[in-house]
């Protein structure tokens, strides 16, 4: 179907665009800006005034939970949440069960969402076997399957050597590698940031070291290896300073943080609040306030969702018993847009991080509302406000400190491969 | 979140942690405790307070001391008492906590006493339980075991009266100690002169100065001039990773021996909340010598639960003998 978004303001931070036009989709790409195309007959129109036209939001990181745990998330569910929540494409990590180690898993994948109609994936392939550390993956012909990249996901390769190979096999074939910046001896042990609350507590805490030993092992590697290197989920300010000196330093690595992480400190956690058992911890305000300044200067390139969807019962526990994350797809672009009030970003660089910034690390055309690519585009009220509820969200997710507070931004329509793949129900 | 336990001791509904508890709050239990030592002395040990209350002692982890005195002080306070004993790992799965209380809670319990070796359980049970229902922490994981440290506050206060002339030393295994985190947090609220925390680096928690205490590796240092030793436990169960190198070397450097109580105030007490590792955190001729209270501190401690779950369970009668 062709479709006019008429009246909108379209930013494009890709090619610097911020103005009110129109947009044309024809044929699943975008086939026009300002003017339509000769002979284009709208079988849609939609009024974008008052409302900002995007391109559709590419999340980083983000767990389906199928196929191994249907009953936090499935793909229909969790792909459907992200379009609900502006995402067109989505990052997962390979620890499903089965691990997303073969080719015939990640092309699942990839059909099962598509023919759900929910956001596209492009899954992370194990970068070893199982997640053992041991054996490397097949990672050409997850390559070939349709993986973006190779990772380990949360569980970290102890063995160096190991982990040496496996850079240089990903850096021989031309591959990207997630990182996890965990060190295997202390972070699994801790449940919280090791500081003022850890103490008051009484909970295993996880000292900022285990964050940055990890980076320096990786970055060390990363550089004999000479591979394209991305660090998921930096936490403390020492980490975003090793990926800035590193990045000073000419290697290719790139680096997101979740966007609850610029707004959660370890003092949220108040009485043992599960919903901020985190993995990587929220630390400190400094921290906190270090990685605002770090996405800002570019050291952090993207941010995600981190989506990491619980049924209830997993967050009703013991704190270090409760299952870390946080549900995040539909809050992704409201907290991201948060960033712009605060006056940490421009509209522009805010909608950058989310688009055309995950977009240039993962080495994907989209990300853009550039004549000709595929018509992937988010419009959002930027003045609606809402309030995110367990009985609200689309996610199957009951896990998120935001459930309950107040939300800027709204998404209104997600267009994906020029189809109308969400839009807003309620009248505006 | 809203606090589980509010400050006001008029209105406790639970008792999960001496943190936010006034100097004016312990003392107020301090007191109705003082009133109930006599209780324990006379030959029938009972009055009606609780008369008609279930109290469920549910604990998850090993305990003598703990749940005996409060088995005792609940029968001294004319309630019923059950004991279930279960130990859970945190990774066994089956029943979840909250449904092993829902049940207890279904067969209409008035008060849990609650031990669990993971920090924040007691909390957790008191959010979830109906607003008749009470929840004392009998010790959860490294958090709180707030009726301990208020067994001791009571014992400090008989022995040495005023807290804000005195030097407190902790010693031993802070960082798994919710012993210690409970002392911590009321001696501070009485005012205490000088709360010292004393041990191996490792041992202590990364910032525990900002729980308001000095923090020494140096034993010497950490005991000189001290009114009050309270030794801890080295909590093998719950330690993973090196941080001691042997037992031996722990006793040498910080065991407390009578050349080294020697450097404390004449007078001090020492204390230990059990149970006692003999010539390893404290030698025998310590524990057993006459600076020792570690007797009285059992003894004081069901005066102390039977105020305590007086003042939960017992609102009115309770209320009515505090001004």
């Amino acid at each position: 179907m062709n479709i006019a978004i008429v009246g909108g303001r379209v930013i494009d931070p890709a090619r610097g665009l911020d103005t009110t036009t129109s947009l044309f989709v024809q044929d699943g790409v975008i086939a026009g800006l300002g003017e339509a195309p000769a002979g284009f007959m709208p079988g849609r129109t939609i009024d974008a005034q008052g409302l900002v036209v995007c391109p559709g939001l590419i999340d980083l990181r983000a767990r389906l939970r199928e196929p191994g745990l249907e009953h936090k998330g499935t793909v229909e569910t969790e792909t459907h949440a992200a379009l609900a929540g502006g995402i067109t494409q989505l990052c997962c990590p390979p620890d499903t069960n089965p691990v997303m180690d073969t080719p015939v898993a990640a092309q699942w994948l990839i059909d099962r969402a598509q023919s759900l109609g929910g956001a596209r994936v492009r899954p992370i392939g194990a970068l070893t076997r199982a997640l053992s550390g041991t054996h490397l993956a097949d990672m050409h012909a997850l390559h070939r399957a349709g993986c973006v990249g190779v990772g380990n996901a949360l569980v970290p390769i102890k063995d160096t050597a190991v982990l040496r190979h496996a850079l240089e096999y990903a850096a021989g074939l031309g591959l990207l590698v997630f990182l996890t910046p965990e060190d295997p001896w202390m972070s699994p042990v801790g449940v919280i940031h090791e500081g003022r609350m850890a103490t008051r507590l009484g909970l295993a805490g996880i000292p900022e070291s285990a964050e940055t030993i990890e980076i320096a092992r990786a970055l060390m590697l990363i550089e004999e290896a000479r591979v394209r290197a991305h660090f998921c989920g930096i936490s403390s300010a020492r980490g975003a300073a090793l990926i800035a000196e590193a990045k000073n330093r000419g290697l290719a690595v790139t680096a997101d943080t979740p966007i609850h992480q610029l707004y959660v400190t370890e003092d949220d956690i108040g009485i043992f609040d599960t919903n901020y058992r985190l993995r990587p911890p929220a630390r400190t305000a400094a921290d906190r306030d270090a990685l605002r300044a770090a996405l800002a200067a570019g050291v952090i390139d993207a941010l995600c969702s981190d989506h990491q969807p619980h049924e209830a019962d997993a967050k009703e526990r013991p704190f270090s018993d409760a299952e870390p994350g946080i549900a995040g797809l539909e809050t992704l672009l409201p907290l991201t847009l948060r960033l712009v009030e605060l006056n940490t970003l421009t509209l522009k660089d805010a909608l950058a991080a989310v688009t055309s910034r995950p977009a240039a690390l993962l080495g994907i055309p989209e990300g853009t509302l550039g004549t000709g690519r595929r018509a992937d585009i988010c419009i959002y009220n930027p003045q609606a406000t809402w309030t995110p509820t367990t009985a609200s969200v689309r996610t199957r997710g009951c896990n998120s400190p935001f459930y309950g507070t107040l939300m800027r931004g709204q998404v209104m329509v997600t267009i994906q491969g020029g189809r109308i793949a969400y839009e807003r129900s309620e009248p505006r | 979140m809203m606090a589980a336990q509010p400050g006001n001791a008029h209105r406790l509904r639970h008792f999960l942690t001496t943190e936010d508890l006034s100097g004016g709050a312990i003392s107020e239990i301090l007191d109705t405790a003082e009133s109930f030592i006599s209780v324990g002395e006379r030959e029938i040990k009972k009055v009606p307070l609780l008369r008609g209350k279930t109290i469920v002692n549910l604990f998850f982890e090993a305990s003598t001391r703990t749940r005996t005195t409060f088995e005792i002080a609940g029968k001294r306070l004319s309630a019923d008492i059950i004991n279930i004993n279960t130990s859970v790992s945190s990774t066994q799965k089956g029943e979840s906590l909250l449904d092993t209380v829902r049940n207890l809670e279904a067969m209409h319990t008035d008060l849990f006493v609650v031990r669990h070796p993971l920090s924040g359980a007691a909390d957790l049970i008191a959010r979830s339980v109906p607003s008749h229902v009470h929840v004392v922490n009998a010790g959860d994981g490294r958090h709180a075991h707030p009726t301990q440290g208020l067994l001791d506050m009571f014992t400090i206060r008989r022995y040495k009266g005023d807290f804000r002339r005195l030097t407190v030393a902790i010693v031993g295994d802070v960082l798994h100690s919710r012993v210690a985190r409970s002392q911590i947090h009321a001696l501070t609220a009485l005012g205490t002169k000088e709360v010292r925390v004393v041990g191996p680096r490792s041992l202590l928690p990364a910032v525990v100065e900002t729980l308001g205490v000095s923090a020494h590796t140096d034993m010497a240092a950490g005991l000189s001039g001290a009114d009050v030793i309270i030794m801890l436990r080295l909590q093998f169960e719950r330690m993973s990773g090196a941080l001691i190198p042997s037992a031996g070397e722990y006793f040498d450097l910080y065991g407390l021996t009578r050349e080294r109580l020697a450097l404390a105030n004449k007078d001090a007490i020492v204390m230990h909340p059990g149970p006692m590792n003999r010539g390893l955190e404290i030698a025998s001729d310590v524990a057993d010598g006459p600076q020792s209270v570690i007797l009285p501190q059992v003894t004081n401690g069901i005066a102390v639960r039977m105020a305590i779950l007086a003042r939960l369970a017992g609102a009115s009668a309770a209320e009515g003998r505090t001004p």
